[in-house]
């Protein structure tokens, strides 16, 4: 079985998100980036397949600058067997991520795709998904448990109120939750191995898709600061300031 | 600062160890150091990462290859985690390693070398003893041959890692006085005549555990003679280079570790009306601090690759272990200052680096030592 798992470098999590002070976005300059948290958990679930016996060969694949391969060559330390980078400066919304991992899927022909249910930078949560429309293929995204069962895959879902078990057919596409698994660190041995292991560089437009960007983004601010609260002293007061200082009666 | 010699396996390997600290040591360093302990599998944790494997051939769990700049982020960033104890019981093994993989027969190495590689079992060095640690040249622990047996009997003190420690590598006088009569050997933990008790109630490292360490007429093996007979003192002092160099590592995340922490209460506490770091005589301390860790960092570097070249770097060594130690004392004392009463209280990253500062500037190799070793080192 081949599993495919696209991997987003984002800034890294412990870093304090700074506007840049035009407003049209996050200052990257000089900030540390690693792998999106959520893609480490389907590299190390693809990782535990392949450990088990079930999977064969685990391709990584991501969309984004040259410095992506950095987050590409962390995959291969972790276990993954080789790379794709396909190389863009562009911010790509998450349909033009979908239509390339569409391609590389028609390419690598992979049993099942693994990816992070979303990137702590855009919080997007759709690229699985439209991969899913894309390809016709079935999705169990959120994933908190996953078995093979022959060409089936069980899924356990993470949903609102509770968890949902669904059985998928493969070719099928997973979306990493949280509470997946927790992703192994790379050891100095595999990080040496990782080096040797064949990263294959495309550029985006031997893809021939349609990436261009389907949203303007108008401003991209700090969220409010949270102000200190205030002690009311009776019922009264406080049905007033509801009424008329929030607003919310 | 810029690290001239950072390429992407250094980065990837001190990004990996970083992120294991942040994760899995840091949020539990004040409880373990309270307990006095920490749990076993931490060991094999850290094992896994591969950060004691240096210069240790494959087949024995090593890593097969060796790199100074790889050594300095494992101590930088075991230092940056300011779990001193747990790092130091854990890291007991490192300074081990090297006499036992260069000096120990096959047997003892296909025994002892993957388990300790691995983290299953710890390992210690015993040097020091009751009567003195800088001075190795006079040990008083004998071992006299009989028949196809050496017989130990001797004290060890101050032994980092001993209560955990299932293989020990001891030095023990086999010949004439002086440094011409050392001999190292191996010894296992249930051999008859060995018995340990610990060392509790330290000004730092709570979490590690120190060990006293007995021989009694313990009878090891003759071919648990590790190297040649009375050449024990010179696999030492060349053992010593590595444990330095890893303890000035540390000494630089542990500085690195003090500044980000008083920086990070500076910007949020207020004082006069104003943000603490707004003031002058905090700047000033910030900015001292920061320069004495960036020369920390690149004499680091330097070294480094003076030894990563294949070149002597003895007496660079010796200063910058003691360069590193009193400079932690200074970059201590600034972040104690920096943070107030709220630095003085138990159980927050500067109190504990501050109750740190004397272990490093004392074992390994004292600073005073490590003054006269550099001069004479140097041919003066």
């Amino acid at each position: 079985m081949k599993i495919l798992v696209p991997v987003k470098r984002v800034v890294d999590y412990n870093v304090k998100i700074r506007v840049k002070p035009d407003q049209t976005g996050v200052d990257l300059a000089n900030v540390k980036m690693s792998m999106n948290p959520f893609c480490e958990i389907a590299v190390e679930e693809a990782v535990r397949l392949q450990e088990a016996g079930t999977a064969t060969e685990i391709i990584v694949v991501s969309v984004g600058p040259t410095q992506a391969q950095e987050t590409i060559r962390t995959a291969l330390a972790m276990g993954a067997d080789r790379g794709i980078l396909v190389k863009t400066d562009d911010d790509l919304e998450p349909l033009g991520i979908a239509k390339v991992l569409k391609a590389v899927v028609e390419a690598e022909s992979p049993d099942l795709v693994i990816l992070g249910k979303q990137a702590i930078d855009g919080d997007n949560n759709q690229t699985g998904q439209m991969l899913s429309a894309l390809l016709g293929w079935s999705q169990g995204t959120f994933a908190s448990e996953l078995g093979i069962d022959g060409d089936k895959v069980n899924v356990t879902r993470e949903i609102d109120g509770g968890l949902q078990s669904v059985k998928l057919s493969m070719p099928a596409i997973i979306t990493t939750d949280l509470r997946l698994n927790e992703p192994r660190y790379a050891s100095l041995p595999n990080i040496m191995k990782a080096k040797k292991k064949p990263i294959d560089e495309k550029q985006l437009a031997e893809y021939g898709v349609d990436a261009a960007p389907r949203l303007e983004i108008v401003k991209v601010a700090e969220p409010a600061e949270r102000e200190a609260g205030v002690k009311v002293e009776t019922v009264g007061e406080l049905v007033d300031k509801l009424k008329n200082e929030a607003g919310v009666l | 600062m810029l690290n001239p010699f950072e390429n992407d396996e250094r980065r990837a390997f001190q990004d990996s160890v970083r992120k294991f600290m942040e994760t899995e040591i840091n949020p539990y360093v004040d409880e373990w150091d309270e307990a006095g302990g920490y749990p076993h599998e931490v060991n094999e944790k850290v094992c896994a990462l591969g950060v004691f494997g240096f210069d240790i051939p494959e087949e024995y769990g090593g890593l097969g290859f060796d790199d100074m700049h790889m050594r300095k982020a494992v101590g930088l960033e075991m230092g940056r985690s300011s779990a001193g104890g747990v790092m130091a019981s854990v890291g007991a093994r490192s300074i081990m390693l090297k006499p036992l993989t260069e000096l120990a027969n096959d047997e003892i190495k296909a025994r002892a070398l993957p388990d300790l590689l691995s983290g299953k079992k710890g390992g210690a060095l015993g040097i020091t003893e009751p009567g003195g640690g800088s001075d190795v040249a006079n040990i008083k622990t004998v071992a006299h041959k009989d028949s196809d047996e050496w017989v130990l009997n001797g004290q060890k003190m101050f032994i980092t890692g001993g209560m955990q420690a299932s293989y020990f590598v001891i030095a023990a006088r086999t010949g004439k006085d002086g440094m011409g009569g050392i001999s190292l050997f191996f010894v296992d933990a249930d051999t008859p005549g060995f018995t340990r008790t610990p060392i509790e109630r330290k000004m730092g490292w709570w979490a590690s555990d120190t060990a006293t360490l007995y021989f009694d007429d313990c009878r090891v093996s003759a071919d648990n003679l590790m190297g040649e007979e009375n050449k024990g003192f010179y696999a030492i002092m060349n053992n010593f280079n590595y444990e330095r160099f890893l303890m000035a590592a540390q000494m630089t995340g542990m500085s690195m570790r003090l500044f980000d922490e008083c920086v990070a209460y500076a910007q949020d506490r207020e004082t006069f009306g104003d943000k603490l770091i707004s003031h002058q005589v905090i700047r000033h301390k910030l900015a001292d601090m920061s320069a004495r860790i960036d020369a920390m960092d690149a004499y680091l570097n330097q070294v480094a690759e003076i030894v990563n070249r294949g070149e002597n770097a003895l007496a660079e060594i010796s200063k910058l272990k003691f360069y590193c130690s009193t400079n932690l004392e200074e970059n201590a004392s600034a972040a104690m200052q920096i943070m107030g009463g709220a630095g003085y209280l138990r159980g927050n990253a500067v109190e504990r680096i501050y109750r740190e500062v004397k272990v490093q500037a004392i074992g390994g190799g004292s600073e005073e030592i490590m003054r006269d070793l550099s001069v004479r080192l140097m041919g003066i």
